[in-house]
């Protein structure tokens, strides 16, 4: 292996050291980071440590309050709402882990691939963007959901389709922001292809912007998720879920507010979390030049 | 600056009909149509066959989408699918409440977060930017539902004040949505608020930092001075792209708050239609709210090109 | 003696790094300036002069403090003034002319409003005079039609038009101090004369003060009395105008004035090594021991102080005395044998660019668009082994032309031609790998044309791997040995761009161009971006590399004292025509083109005892007229109707010298008295 091959795996590896000890430094980035991590460990174990079987129902002891034996209480079932609140965030980590990852790529590869093409061609898929784009999200996933059904393989393509979307318009501008850059003109005078070009001159700079703009992407599919649950149309019963034990557990709260409190701070902790984290790592990236978010 | 408006119209027409060709064509997709959903289990054989024939369903798919888009633009949009209601009836009463609600947030909303993102802006990382701003993330990672029910929890149970829950039917006329309406309006407000204080707080730093208000300091022109008359002016202009977009927001994206509060708006009526598999209902509320976003978004670019001058001078002589 | 009007004493500005310690960006900085007194601070980038000149104002950017002393302007501490108190100076008795104007001018209001403003603020003007006495000031910093301009906003307006409107914005309250802030970066040569007169002119009239902030020694020259340099956040050297530049008596200063290529030199400026220490780099001794021929043990453990000198010059350097004996022999430039001279490694042919694509609309339409080439009629013939200057200002073509060779414009028509005979195919996707390897292009802005993102080895591995398949250990030898001849070291392999100096990033971007063992570089303004002193050492490693490897050079620059210094043969370039090419010395002698005359009479030398030409006025040019002479609107040397209708003439005069003007050769002679190089 040569020295100069050599620097270059290592770079890479540096580099995501370095910006994550630079998302760290930031109280954002340190809570952000914290709270994201504390949670995927949650999803991970979490059926490995309940108290109870998050299924089982006990009809003596519904809507009953917090107390030693149940942690959060009992919700109109009479299951364990600890139980229920631990293992909440699975099903939707799940999907819009995996979903995240395909949107930000597919529409990455579109955006990059336009921008790049420009012309009469890209005019005409902005145009088809824009139409997309006008559409209320709810309709889109709704009808596809309602057709489909409501299972993980129907959710996981529906949320990556219309998610990837607008990172169609974010991939496309940076990628015209890169390429007007002398040193891709560069390059191109050397006559290099234009794989080699996107390769090594467009792709490592538009990758930062496409980072960042995943990790919102993220915070906001889990938002659709858990409104789609907590619609109906998302995860089915008797799986936990924060959104649909959020519904579920609406028309108590007058009385029985524990069924709420529990999922909602899960819920919302994690996204808050994820969006420190985007903020932390934008101006990590240097993305974010005027270091304008306050935290 | 004529061309360019005419230019613009033409986009907007063109995404318009663009959108009714996406929307048609997934329609078209999807299994079954609007005689299944209407006949449901009796959807077969004959009684499909006739059904088709009287809505004029077998005919070929591009005939079916001429008719439906030419009459759409005469204001028609059909009937529903059990054939009874006319769609613009039904649509006009959801559509007068969603405008109803929208209207209010936005009356509240865009000036109070103008306001407060101007006052981030200047006083950034002092603790009044600090609290604002940290409310401002809660408010906007928040799911709607979830401060939805904490709002209600806190003002309807907990302190009486409001009332929780909307129980004015959908044709009945504005004012009887009062007092019923405030939560929905503060609970929309504070999503709204948080996201376009972020924008303009940003936009503010962002110009206050600038040459050009460094320039007025040094030319002696008082503080306040520059921040009204020299930044503002230019630090505002993005807020207008994101009020457009709130605007668009605010018509179809509130399906969730019109379901916790049972607000008889066009979201719910989405969700309806589309569980009853009321596909014509479907179509027609997706083309009138594409048709605002896009209008709303070509406004807000003519406002823009209006307001700044650099748009607005086509003969530049630049160096 | 008379109270200065700007009494700056002993202060130390600074900034609080993320590790917690205090850099300093001024050090202990003295500066008094008189009543009509005009001072000139000199500094190349990072020497802290636009912070003192700030400073002056008791204004400091965001994250600075004053560490130490205080600023008086007419008696007041500038730094202990309310800031209602501020505002009423500010704009008032002293007034600033910013470096950038088409961005320090609001661009949502018109310029009277801004104008109207600064009078309201500052002047004693009725109210219902302000538009009369807006025209008024409009007119005196000259430009045309003041009345129209009050209606515009700043970015319908040139750069030039832009500069003279600040000028007349500070002029409103009719302030006692003039603050500029390089007031002409960016500007062309020949609005740049315009301005620099401008400003002297107004100075003297009102006897106002003046700072000067600027790393141009030329304009120092014209307008300053004093000069104060400027190194590392200290002043090192104080003087009049002459003394200073002259016979300076601090190595920095000597070194830096020994770097700026003259028009009247036969060789290449004397390249200062090394760079300027980062704020808080610095511990202790002169902030020059690095960079110093003169350098003894003192100097690296005890700071001097600014001492007097017997003639009344204050240098901070303990071998002051000494500086006249550093050497300044710059490197003789080796001119290429013309004889020797073979088949040419490039040659174009009537070649017309044009940057216009016909809109949508009119294309709908099926209109032809029927605009005038941006570059037309070029025939030029580069032979093997010279370098061939290309010059002219803004909207010269000269980077077009560039472009156009190096395959990333193609043409609108004629042909380029390469060595051997062979065509060159107008777009980079069609050139077979030779041609691709043959001409490399060189770019102006280091920051924009090495990727942030790859490491200078990446860098360089790009035109090894593709022009020479090399990898592995000969990659990594090939790549330590493209950076010596760069004189850069193998450990810059594994930096980033951001690691690196302007300089030493421009190093990188010529040894780049220079792996792929070129025919033809083009350089693209590529010392423009660069300090003063790092251009010196560019120039001379370009030389060098010539010298070593006999190639062919395409140099473009908007100076022509570098062009001059650098090139055999020089094409003068107006509205992207041709106007006149020839050897350097006969384009840079009489007789000129017009337009040449122009150029040369406007250049500023940092001599006080020169004085520029300034024939031509100062008119912004949108495109090319669509028939005879490009130079119609503004030659000062204008025949008549024929040079609107007909193109003019070329006129071939010996040694490939030729002159494309209606005017007899001799009659051009005889008008040009004034010979700018013997």
């Amino acid at each position: 292996m040569s020295i100069v091959s050599f620097l270059d795996k290592n770079k890479h590896f540096n580099r995501i050291i370095l910006v994550l000890r630079d998302v760290m430094s930031r109280p954002s980035g340190a809570i952000g980071l914290t709270l994201v991590a504390a949670h995927l460990v949650l999803a991970l174990i979490s059926p490995l440590i309940v108290p109870y079987d998050y299924k089982a129902m006990n009809s003596a002891l519904m809507l009953s309050g917090p107390d030693s034996a149940h942690w959060l209480g009992t919700d109109h079932v009479g299951r364990d709402v600890f139980t229920r609140v631990l293992l909440g965030g699975r099903e939707a980590l799940l999907v819009t882990g995996v979903a995240t990852p395909i949107a930000v790529i597919w529409g990455g590869l579109v955006g990059i691939f336009f921008g790049l093409v420009g012309g009469r061609i890209d005019e005409v898929m902005m145009r088809v963007v824009d139409a997309f784009l006008s559409l209320p999200w709810i309709l889109k996933m709704l009808v596809l959901i309602v057709t489909f059904g409501t299972g993980i393989e129907v959710l996981i393509p529906t949320l990556a389709f219309f998610y990837g979307i607008p990172v169609i318009r974010i991939a496309r501008a940076a990628t015209h922001d890169v390429v007007a850059r002398d040193f891709v003109s560069a390059a191109r005078a050397r006559g290099h292809g234009r794989m080699s070009i996107i390769r090594r001159e467009l792709l490592p700079n538009v990758l930062d912007t496409l980072m960042v703009e995943g990790a919102m992407r993220w915070s906001w599919m889990l938002l659709a998720f858990s409104s789609l649950s907590f619609l109906g149309f998302g995860v089915s019963p008797p799986t936990p879920d924060w959104g649909l034990m959020i519904a579920d557990a609406r028309g108590f709260m007058s009385f029985a507010p524990w069924g709420v409190l529990g999922p909602v701070i899960a819920l919302s902790s994690l996204i808050i979390g994820i969006n420190l984290t985007a903020d932390a790592l934008a101006k990590a990236l240097g993305i974010d030049r005027a270091q304008k978010a306050p935290i | 600056m004529l061309r360019m408006l005419i230019r613009r119209l033409f986009l907007g027409a063109v995404t318009v009909a663009i959108v009714s060709l996406i929307i048609f064509s997934g329609v078209e997709l999807l299994p079954g149509d609007a005689c299944t959903a209407f006949l449901e289990r009796e959807a077969k054989g004959k009684l499909l066959e006739n059904c088709r024939e009287a809505q004029g369903l077998n005919r070929p798919a591009i005939e079916r989408y001429v008719e439906w888009a030419a009459s759409a633009v005469q204001g028609d949009l059909g009937v529903s699918a059990n054939g009874q209601k006319s769609i613009s009836e039904l649509v006009g009463d959801r559509l007068k409440n969603s405008l109803l609600l929208a209207a209010c947030s936005l009356a509240l909303g865009v000036p109070l977060s103008i306001f407060l993102g101007v006052v981030t802006g200047l006083w950034r990382d002092r603790p009044i930017d600090l609290t604002l701003s940290t409310l401002a993330i809660f408010a906007m990672t928040i799911p709607e539902f979830v401060s939805a029910t904490v709002l209600i929890l806190l003002f309807s149970i907990w302190l009486g004040w409001l009332p929780g829950i909307v129980l004015t039917p959908a044709h009945a006329p504005l004012s009887e949505f009062f007092p019923e309406i405030l939560l929905p309006v503060l609970v929309l407000t504070m999503v709204m608020t948080a996201h376009i204080l972020r924008m303009v707080r940003s936009s503010v730093i962002e110009v206050m930092a600038g040459d050009y208000v460094q320039m007025a300091t040094l030319k002696g022109v008082p503080h306040w001075r520059i921040v009204f008359r020299h930044a503002l002016p230019n630090a505002l202009l993005p807020a207008i792209n994101v009020v457009a977009l709130t605007i668009a927001w605010l018509l179809g994206g509130v399906v969730v708050i019109e379901v916790v509060f049972n607000y008889p708006g066009l979201g719910r009526m989405m969700i309806d239609s589309i569980s009853d598999r009321d596909l014509p209902v479907v179509q027609a509320i997706a083309l009138i709210v594409a048709t605002v976003y896009v209008g709303v978004n070509l406004s807000a670019d003519l406002l823009t090109m209006i307001a700044n001058p650099r748009l607005r001078t086509m003969h530049m002589r630049r160096k | 003696m008379t109270t200065p009007i700007i009494d700056v004493k002993d202060i130390s500005v600074g900034f609080t790094a993320k590790s917690g310690a205090t850099l300093p960006i001024l050090r202990n900085i003295d500066l008094t300036v008189s009543e009509g007194e005009s001072v000139g601070i000199v500094g190349e980038s990072g020497s802290g002069k636009s912070t003192l000149a700030l400073a002056a104002m008791g204004f400091l950017k965001r994250g600075l403090r004053l560490l130490d002393g205080s600023v008086a302007f007419r008696g007041k501490d500038m730094f202990s003034l309310t800031r209602t108190e501020l505002e009423k100076i500010r704009g008032g008795e002293i007034a600033l002319i910013p470096q950038n104007s088409g961005q320090s001018l609001t661009p949502t209001m018109r310029i009277g409003a801004q104008l109207i403003e600064a009078l309201r603020l500052h002047s004693s003007v009725p109210a219902s005079e302000h538009v009369t006495k807006a025209i008024e000031l409009l007119g005196q910093v000259r430009l045309p039609d003041p009345k129209a301009i009050l209606s515009r906003f700043p970015h319908e307006l040139s750069g030039g038009q832009q500069q003279r409107v600040a000028v007349a914005m500070a002029l409103a309250g009719e302030p006692h101090a003039l603050l500029l802030d390089e007031p002409t970066t960016g500007l062309d040569v020949t609005t740049q004369a315009h301005i620099l007169e401008l400003l002297r002119d107004i100075a003297h009239e009102r006897n106002m003060a003046m700072v000067y902030v600027s790393h141009d020694l030329g304009a120092i020259a014209r307008v300053c009395d004093r000069v104060v340099v400027m190194y590392a956040g200290e002043v090192v050297l104080e003087g009049t105008t002459r003394q200073v530049l002259k016979n300076p008596a601090h190595p920095y200063a000597r070194g830096l004035l020994a770097s700026i290529p003259r028009l009247a030199d036969h060789h290449l400026p004397l390249a200062l090594d090394g760079r300027p220490p980062v704020p808080g780099g610095v511990t202790a001794g002169c902030s020059f021991v690095d960079r110093c021929a003169l350098v003894k043990h003192r100097c690296r453990v005890e700071r001097p102080g600014l001492a007097a000198l017997p003639d009344g010059e204050l240098a901070r350097c303990f071998y002051a005395d000494k500086t006249a004996e550093v050497s300044l022999a710059g490197l003789g430039v080796v001119p290429v044998e013309l004889e020797s001279r073979g088949t040419p490694a490039l040659q174009l042919d009537a070649l017309s660019i044009s940057y216009h694509q016909p809109g949508l609309l009119n294309k709908l339409l099926g209109r032809a668009e029927t605009r005038v080439a941006t570059v037309d009629d070029i025939d030029i013939t580069v032979c093997r082994g010279e370098t061939l200057g290309l010059v002219g200002e803004s909207g010269s073509g000269k980077s077009t032309i560039l472009k156009s060779v190096a395959g990333l414009l193609p043409p609108a028509g004629g042909k380029m031609t390469v060595a051997g005979g062979k065509t060159l195919a107008p777009v980079v996707d069609n050139r077979p790998p030779d041609h691709l390897r043959s001409i490399q292009l060189i770019f102006q802005n280091p920051d924009d044309s090495l990727n942030p993102r790859q490491t200078i080895a990446e860098i360089l591995e790009q035109p090894l791997r593709l022009y020479f398949g090399l990898t592995g250990q000969d990659l990594y030898d090939r790549s330590v040995e493209i950076l010596n001849r760069v004189r850069l070291g193998g450990h810059y392999l594994d930096r980033l761009p951001s690691q690196l100096s302007g300089g030493e990033k421009q190093r990188v971007a010529i040894a780049r161009a220079f792996a792929a063992d070129p025919e033809l570089v083009l350089c693209d303004e590529v010392t423009s971006a660069l300090d003063v002193s790092v251009q010196a050492a560019v120039l001379d490693l370009l030389n060098e590399l010539k010298e070593k490897h006999g190639t062919t050079y395409i140099f473009v620059s908007h100076d022509l004292a570098v062009v001059k210094v650098l090139s055999d043969r020089v094409a003068v370039l107006y509205q992207g025509r041709l106007c006149e090419i020839g050897p350097s010395n006969q384009v840079y002698a009489s007789p000129s083109h017009p337009y040449t005359e122009v150029l040369l009479g406007a250049v500023l030398e940092p001599d006080p005892d020169t004085a520029p030409t300034l024939s031509a006025d100062d008119i912004v040019e949108l495109s090319p007229p669509a028939r005879g002479c490009p130079f119609q609107r503004r030659c000062p040397r204008k025949i008549g109707s024929i040079c609107d209708s007909e193109t003019p003439p070329w006129h071939r005069l010996d040694s490939g010298h030729a002159i494309r003007c209606h005017h007899k050769i001799d009659d051009l002679a005889a008008a040009q008295v004034v010979a700018v190089v013997e």
